[in-house]
């Protein structure tokens, strides 16, 4: 515990240093790339968990069958 | 590890996603970074000329052999493509837009890939038509061929014959003559056998499904 408030503190001053210096974090620098890659990450891993879920779904129900 | 593959289509597809966004890009004037549209835009050409392929091969294995699996394969891996191909256009006519100015232009390449869909758009037509299923294996195996030949024709050598718009036919250089660096090549070569793959894995369920529903059929 005695680290962790100690390694809050010390992030904490890092990051008020930052603020001070620039407005923009990861998030928002490089034109706000990261945006777009956080958006099309997420459908590209909705799509796939569907695709996985399907493919699941399909080999129990060719169990049922096969059996 | 039978699914091992599928877990690599997952890698290489958020690869492709993460650096094909934030890898640097050669700056070429129009096209800016639409560039990138290269990494999603051509492996979808490439995941449906090889999913046709692959359909094609499965149509010669089913005409020499008579089994009638042959033909179910080739039937779903030509609905994948399909799929593949209606999203390459819809993509390029958007790049299109942007780079040449209009949604869509008179240009070889373009007409031809349009003709190659409305020529596998009526193999499906066709095969759907016919209700004896030994019958109906033949004809459209036959026909699938055909087929093949014509897309290797109008997307494969017409275009490369005369001026085109498009990169790699014509007079016009592809992009791996010159503007396709190392940086991109690092993405790009991943990103279709990614695609390819993903094409690959949506084909093997619609043929599952298929065959499933012949047995229940039964």
């Amino acid at each position: 515990m005695r680290y962790f408030s100690l390694i809050a503190l010390i992030l904490i001053t890092f990051a008020a240093k930052a603020q001070t210096i620039e407005m923009a974090d990861t998030m928002r620098s490089e034109g706000k790339i990261y945006v777009v890659i956080a958006v099309l990450g997420i459908i590209l891993f909705g799509l796939i968990a569907y695709l996985i879920s399907i493919d699941r779904k399909l080999s129990k129900v060719e169990k049922q069958v096969n059996s | 590890m039978r699914n091992w593959w599928k877990a690599l289509t997952i890698l290489l597809l958020f690869y492709t996603l993460i650096g094909g966004l934030l890898i640097p890009v050669p700056k070429q004037v129009i096209l800016y970074e639409s560039i990138r549209n290269l990494y999603f835009h051509v492996p979808m050409w490439f995941s449906m000329i090889f999913l046709f392929f692959m359909s094609v091969v499965y149509s010669v294995k089913g005409l020499s052999s008579n089994d009638l699996t042959h033909d179910t394969k080739a039937k779903e891996l030509v609905n994948a493509g399909i799929i593949f191909g209606v999203l390459g256009t819809i993509t390029g006519s958007i790049w299109a837009k942007y780079t040449w100015g209009a949604w869509w232009v008179n240009d070889v390449k373009l007409n031809g890939s349009a003709i190659t869909m409305l020529i596998y758009l009526a193999y499906v037509v066709l095969r759907g038509s016919l209700d004896d299923e030994q019958k109906r294996a033949r004809i459209a195996g036959v026909y699938n061929i055909f087929a093949f030949v014509l897309l290797l024709v109008f997307i494969g050598i017409l275009p490369r014959m005369t001026d085109s718009l498009h990169p790699g036919n014509g007079g016009n250089p592809g992009f791996n003559n010159y503007d396709l660096d190392n940086n991109m090549k690092l993405v790009f070569y991943p990103a279709v056998v990614g695609w390819i793959l993903l094409g690959w894995w949506i084909a093997s369920i619609r043929i599952r499904i298929s065959k499933l529903n012949q047995k229940l059929d039964e």
